[in-house]
């Protein structure tokens, strides 16, 4: 790889620890991929945050970059594993509290927005057409390279955190036009109703086609929060990192000759192998985190109710102030649901607390299952209110 | 025997092979507090990778991996280096930010699971006995 005699005095260590560090890996995995050289970014979103998933290790790793490392680009975080304020009420330890607050500490420290949503898009980190980005938040990956067009590869935590004390990442796969082309064309031949439709579509594709890049066909027209649900879902259960929809994605992009179709069957099968439980003592709304439509949605279906059974609702911090303004917090939270704003119930340490979790997220359903060892329901969102409150 | 590869990190160690026909995932994949794989069915499931030269085609699973290796390093049960038939993203980072020595496009099918082996990560060459 091409290096500048600037990038080459940062990976000799000119430039301090954590840059030389952040140089080390952005190299190599440019070596690796054959990148021919490093390209600015503009913007950076970073998972690997749950002291959950981290460890004191990873915290440790954290802290020795945050000595010297400053971010260079405007930089945003991923969930904690608790919510920064309420994590008493979701039964949060004090142990872990005190930790997760170091792990925050220290993206602070370097200069990170410590936004601590998975919807970065809805906090104001919102790139623009062909903007070169490194994102990591595999749902976040896909809305950004899908629905805003911008150009990511799918970072995990080091990588993301390396580009954002660099300002760079290395120049290949979904940075270069020939890797974003559709390869597959997916032709959809059936209507889809809300956000459980789309991630059951995002379930059936991803598990079809992997991650190749789409062309999909046959969608009249879609919500930002069914396009939210359907790109995390492709994403979790394809490892997806770009799809084109036609007529409603931004970039241009032609049919490709391999073709698919999903039609209602499947779609309905989707949605059965989705549910595996019935005795459901948890309701969880928000994977990715809730917008301020569907907010305003939850405190009309919530009013004047009373929740029955545990009631989360995950929402980015400023989303939820958003909604603490027009005064649905206040309806929301005297039915008893709770907020976990900052977190969700993807990377918060409550394995085996429940046994059967609602949701109207594909992507949550993954996680409850495997990391958490619940059973699942899944059901759109007026359903899961009945469920809550009956 | 001497094989050539590339590097992925740096730096030198000797020690016996633990191979592994099959990918690693870190995360979830090996117990960061004591080496020991916890994959069920895993080929190595049961076995410690700590201290060992650990021989595998590719990581697989969650970025998460990464940190996972780090903590095996701060920990102490770290491989002394990691020879890969083809590294990926999770596997690399994790032996930059750890430290760990680590070559791959290495044919790892000639190395047989308990001979020592000598690895010169710098030079990406790994020196196998017979």
């Amino acid at each position: 790889m091409e290096l500048t005699k600037e990038e080459k005095e940062m990976l000799e260590g000119k430039k301090g620890n954590a840059v030389k560090k952040s140089m080390e890996i952005l190299v190599a995995l440019g070596e690796i991929f054959g990148a021919e050289k490093l390209i600015d970014v503009k913007s950076v979103q970073i998972a690997g945050v749950s002291y959950d998933n981290l460890g004191d290790a990873g915290l440790e790793f954290l802290e020795e970059m945050a000595k010297d490392g400053k971010v260079k680009v405007f930089t945003t975080l991923n969930p904690a594993g608790m919510d920064l304020e309420n994590w008493k009420e979701l039964g949060i330890s004090e142990e872990f509290a005190v930790k997760q607050k170091m792990v925050i500490d220290a993206f602070a420290k370097m200069g990170v927005l410590t936004t601590c949503t998975c919807t970065p898009y809805f906090v104001g980190n919102k790139p623009s057409l062909g903007e070169h980005i490194a994102w990591s938040e595999s749902s976040a990956v896909a809305f950004a390279n899908s629905v805003l067009g911008a150009r990511t590869n799918r970072e995990g935590g080091p990588s993301a955190l390396a580009a954002a004390l660099t300002g760079k990442t290395p120049e290949y796969g979904y940075h270069l036009d020939e890797k974003r082309k559709p390869v597959v064309t997916v032709e959809v031949k059936t209507e889809l109703r809300n956000v459980v439709d789309f991630g059951a579509l995002g379930f059936v594709i991803g598990k079809r086609i992997g991650n190749k890049v789409s062309f999909i066909k046959g969608i009249p027209k879609a919500s930002i929060e069914e396009l939210k649900s359907f790109g995390a879902s492709i994403a979790t259960y394809g490892g997806t990192a770009l799809y084109h929809m036609e007529g409603i994605t931004p970039e241009k992009a032609e049919e490709a000759e391999e073709r698919i179709e999903v039609n209602a069957e499947d779609i309905e099968d989707a949605k059965k192998e989705l549910s595996d439980g019935s005795e459901v003592d948890f309701v969880a709304i928000g994977c990715p985190h809730c917008s301020i439509k569907e907010m305003e949605r939850l405190a009309e279906l919530l009013k004047g109710k009373k929740v029955k059974k545990e009631t989360w609702i995950a929402v980015a911090r400023p989303v939820k102030e958003e909604a603490e303004k027009k005064g649905w917090v206040k309806v929301i939270e005297e039915s008893g649901a709770k907020f976990a704003a900052d977190t969700c119930f993807v990377v918060a340490p409550i394995k085996g607390r429940f046994k059967c979790m609602a949701t109207d997220s594909a992507k949550g359903v993954f996680y409850a299952r495997g990391k958490n060892k619940f059973k699942t329901v899944i059901a759109p969102v007026e359903k899961l209110i009945e469920i809550a409150t009956s | 025997m001497e094989l050539k590869g590339r590097k992925i990190f740096g730096g030198r160690g000797e020690g016996k092979a633990i191979v592994s026909s099959e990918g690693i995932s870190f995360y979830g994949g090996v117990d960061p507090d004591t080496g020991i794989v916890a994959e069920a069915g895993h080929p190595l499931e049961g076995k410690s990778i700590a201290g060992k030269i650990l021989v595998f085609p590719q990581g697989k699973g969650s970025t998460v991996g990464s940190y996972t290796m780090y903590r095996l390093k701060k920990n102490g049960k770290a491989p002394i280096a990691i020879i890969n038939k083809e590294c990926d993203t999770i596997v690399a980072v994790g032996a930059i930010i750890s430290g760990i020595p680590c070559v791959d496009k290495i044919d790892i099918e000639k190395i047989r699971d308990g001979v020592k082996v000598k690895v010169d990560a710098d030079k990406a060459v790994i020196e196998v006995s017979e």
